[in-house]
């Protein structure tokens, strides 16, 4: 109990300081540090001592005083947005906050008190404690030396540095608060803390950019908010549970429990940026490269599918499920066409993240417990490979000046180190026999079991485009030009270790997934649909995934040693016999020299945004619609 | 066990044999559909102990390494699947190799590969649907991924439910045993409008690692031809033979009547096909069962 307490209120203790640390230097860089390792420390010896327990165990059954410290908590959140909403002339998101605030004032003060749990730790709160406790803090580690960086490249924009650093420290004790609440008023706060917090984020630099974008965000996940405050309205007035998992129990079959599920689920979709609200997750680009790593990997987006793995036994096989797979699904497809289409590394990034959310999410709304496994083993690799793309892109652009991939061309030569941690980090995302690929194949059994042909169809035409835009990434980082020169790699010690310690923990997740499957995931199963669960993955073909992964490391040295001795004779490559020197400049039909470039195909006016984005925002759109009227009319009539 | 491990050995073995046999009948009878003599069936062979005995030449150090993991990959998928392995993890491996392939063609730096790789990338990108159709639409009829338990599922041979999935993987062999009209990588063909495409830059014995992959691959897809007709009988194997005979046939003279098409066109009919054939047969057989 006194380490989930440290957990939750250490962050916010560390942002408060942190905010009042305004001189750059040493002092703030040690106080990070040793904050990261304090809480990884805490978070290693809250999972042990889980692990070891094998229980899980609830706490706070009474918590009145801290309920209205909640409350009043909720209210200063309203005045901020409020605030904003006036500075900025954006009246609507007054509007959203102060109507789920009033309502959850109304339901706190008025309803009956009702007895329950506060906090709650089972094997999913370890696993996500694990994923924003090391990623998260990894993140915090490396946004040390990039921010510094960051402004010596960027001096137009103000130094807010201390700002900065603090709102890093409250999302993650946000995102500790969420997963180690149990109660639906205090998830909801740290929720609301966490869209807030994205919006500050988001909005860092102050560009009229940066300001659109943050208010879209901050709009869309307010949204979603005001459909869970309706939800837990619902739950405490109609239904009388307060609680998630209570609820979650209670509702498998019963159709009078549909209305808070979907309203819950709509909450997860906007915050996990699926189609129609994938906008906001693209715009937050704008902000420096933590703050994408942050929302991308280790919190924010992974809030909204944890919301949805937590509700998966009660969206299995009805409409609000159906709502949740055909927008999950309908994502991934598209959002991996769209991002064949781009060519700044990290709008591809933010693309690939909304596709694989897309996956878990409709993992999730598929609720069987094989489709549940994948999608919380894809959050899990999602999160480590996602926060290793964005920081090493991140490092690159720190480097050359560019995160376009065209200018990624030849990067093992010219940053040979970073050009490895990407290849890794890129491997991870889609390649056998990698994670992602391990849980996209029991996904695609659950999907097939399932029933549902439509996922199938979005899951195997997604991966193709997958596979497209992830190997054409990598060929143009393989190129090797010759008579490059290696740039001196200016990539700060934190950030290196932060690189290295997450390519580390991505082999040794691959490595040892079996373990982790069969010691978190697989009993965290077990507890939630209330049964002994089989082994989703047979013990054949995980040995066969890590002889693969086996073979792919011997490979190199094999290879050296097969062509020991031999003699090779190197030569330029062909350019129809008119290269002069080398393989950079080709005689062209004057006579003159010219420089050659190689560029991928993006195919803008096939997959790209104009063509694209449009029907497919007025399609899911459509599609959330129509089901939820669906669902909600059908659980009152 | 001990069925799979011989069967490992003798795909090792006779993989490349059948393969490059294979290949010298292609030849022959290409050769013969356009009024020529043609080589000896055995050409490839000897066409394959040159390229070994040529001297090394490359464009950079780590093309013999990517084209190692693409040889050691693709054999891999074959011994996988003719060990009865899971057909998903198959084909994954099946594009692991792939991607081998490409990274060697991409490392090049040169015009003709790049744009055969940018090519080969799309190719990938138009049959990997239908590929994975294949595996859901054999475990939707025998209930697993094993290639073993399909085998002995029943009497009944899977193509007699899902004649639509076969008529899609048919069509996308044409684009993995590299046949016009779907080509565009490379070719075998000498009206290359960018040389050799993809294996442009590979010379010497890389070339000759390529080949030999090649033949195991063209082996392993025949393979899972055969499976579409196998049962437990012990003569729906000469029958299985006789169907990836005819089928081998059939692309050889879709190879010699149709020219070479643009790569939208590629990916506009390979996707409507497998939606068509491969997605309408899923879903009657999802109702069905």
């Amino acid at each position: 109990m006194e380490v989930i307490a440290f957990l939750i209120c250490f962050p916010f203790a560390a942002a408060l300081v942190l905010s009042m640390m305004k001189q750059h230097g040493k002092p703030r860089k040690y106080f990070i540090f040793a904050s990261c390792i304090a809480i990884v420390a805490a978070v290693l010896y809250f999972s042990a001592g889980a692990l070891i327990s094998g229980k899980n165990t609830a706490y706070l059954t009474d918590a009145r005083a801290l309920d209205t410290g909640i409350l009043v908590g909720e209210f200063a959140m309203m005045a901020l947005v409020i605030y904003f909403g006036f500075k900025f002339k954006k009246h609507y998101v007054s509007l959203l906050s102060i109507a789920q605030t009033a309502l959850i004032a109304w339901v706190d003060l008025s309803g009956p008190e009702t007895e329950g749990s506060h906090i709650v730790a089972d094997k999913l709160t370890v696993i996500m404690c694990l994923i924003i406790g090391v990623v998260g803090t990894l993140i915090c580690v490396y946004a040390v030396g990039y921010m510094k960086d960051y402004h010596a490249h960027h001096t137009e924009f103000r130094d807010r540095r201390a700002f900065f650093f603090a709102m890093l420290f409250v999302f993650l004790g946000a995102m500790f608060g969420l997963v180690f609440s149990s109660s639906l008023t205090w998830i909801y706060f740290f929720w609301e803390i966490t869209s807030l917090c994205s919006f500050l984020l988001i909005g860092y630099n102050r560009t009229e950019q940066a300001i659109r974008n943050s208010f879209q965000a901050l709009w869309m996940n307010l949204l979603g908010g005001l459909g869970f405050a309706v939800a837990i309205a619902y739950c405490e007035k109609q239904l009388h549970v307060t609680e998630l998992e209570k609820m979650v129990t209670a509702a498998v079959g019963k159709p009078e429990f549909l209305i808070p599920v979907v309203l819950l689920a709509f909450a997860g979709l906007t915050k996990s940026a699926q189609m129609p609200f994938s906008g906001w997750l693209l715009g937050a680009m704008v902000a420096p490269t933590p703050t994408s790593a942050l929302l991308h990997s280790a919190t924010m987006v992974k809030a909204g599918v944890y919301l949805l793995v937590r509700l998966a036994p009660a969206l299995a096989g009805n409409m609000a499920g159906t709502m949740v797979t055909t927008v999950g699904g309908f994502t991934f497809f598209v959002t991996s066409l769209l991002a064949i289409s781009q060519s700044d590394g990290k709008k591809v990034l933010a693309y690939s993240t909304i596709s694989n959310l897309g996956l878990i999410t409709a993992c999730a709304g598929v609720g069987r417990h094989e489709a549940v496994w994948a999608g919380v083993l894809l959050m899990m690799f999602h999160a480590v490979s996602k926060s290793l793309m964005f920081l090493s892109v991140g490092a690159v652009e720190n480097n050359t000046g560019s995160r376009n991939i065209e200018d990624m061309h030849g990067l093992v030569v010219r940053l040979p180190e970073l050009a490895f941690v990407m290849i890794i980090g890129i491997a991870g995302m889609f390649l056998a026999p990698f994670g992602m690929l391990i849980s996209k194949w029991a996904a695609l059994k659950a999907f097939v079991d399932s029933k549902s042909a439509l996922l199938v169809v979005f899951l195997v035409f997604g991966s193709a485009s997958t596979l497209f835009y992830w190997t054409k990434w990598l060929g143009k980082l393989v190129a090797m030009i010759h008579n490059s020169e290696r740039l001196p790699n200016t990539t700060k010690g934190s950030e290196w270790f932060s690189l290295v310690s997450q390519s580390f923990i991505m082999v040794a997740l691959c490595i040892s997934f079996p373990i982790v499957s069969s010691g978190l995931v697989e009993p965290f199963l077990s507890d939630m649909f209330h049964d002994k669960v089989p082994a989703v993955i047979s013990s054949g073909n995980t040995h066969i995934m890590l002889m693969m992964l086996c073979m792919i490391m011997i490979l190199p040295l094999a290879v050296r040693f097969l062509t020991f001795g031999k003699k090779k004779k190197v030569v330029m490559s062909y350019m129809g016999g008119v290269n002069s020197g080398d393989d950079r400049t080709f005689v062209n039909s004057f006579g003159q020299k010219e420089d050659m470039y190689l560029a991928n195909w993006y195919m803008e006016d096939y997959f790209g945004e104009k063509k694209l984005l449009k029907p497919s925002l007025v399609l899911s759109s459509a599609a959330i619609v129509v089901l939820m009227i669906i669902v909600i009319g059908g659980a009152v009539s | 066990m001990k069925v799979s491990v011989i069967s490992v050995l003798l795909y090792l073995v006779l993989g490349p044999v059948a393969g490059g046999l294979l290949a010298g009948i292609d030849r022959k009878i290409t050769a013969r559909m356009q009024g020529r003599r043609g080589p000896s069936v055995l050409q490839p062979f000897y066409d394959l102990f040159k390229l070994f005995h040529k001297q090394v030449v490359v464009v950079n150090d780590v093309q013999d390494f990517l084209v190692w993991g693409f040889l050691v990959f693709i054999v891999f998928t074959g011994g996988l699947f003719f060990a009865g392995g899971d057909l998903l993890l198959v084909f994954f491996a099946l594009t692991l190799a792939g991607i081998f392939f490409v990274m060697s063609a991409c490392s090049a730096n040169s015009p003709y590969s790049s744009m055969g790789a940018q090519r080969e990338l799309m190719q990938m990108m138009a049959y990997e649907p239908m590929v994975l159709l294949v595996a859901i639409g054999f475990y939707d009829v025998t209930g697993s991924f094993s290639v073993s338990d399909i085998i002995h599922a029943g009497s009944v041979p899977a193509i007699a439910y899902m004649p639509g999935i076969f008529i899609g993987f048919l069509w996308i062999l044409v684009i993995k045993f590299r046949k016009s009209p779907f080509d565009l990588s490379t070719t075998h063909h000498a009206h290359q409008e960018m040389v050799k495409g993809l294996t442009t830059e590979l010379s010497g014995n890389i070339l000759a690692l390529v080949e030999l992959s090649h033949w195991y691959e063209n082996v392993f897809l025949l393979g899972v031809v055969g499976l579409f007709v196998v049962t437990n009988a012990w003569w729906s194997g000469i029958i299985a033979v006789a169907v990836c005979l005819l089928s081998y046939f059939s692309e050889i003279l879709t190879d010699n009547i149709f020219p070479r098409v643009k790569w939208d066109f590629m990916l506009k009919s390979t996707w409507t096909v497998t939606m068509v054939a491969g997605v309408v047969n899923l879903l009657i057989l999802t109702m069905i069962r």
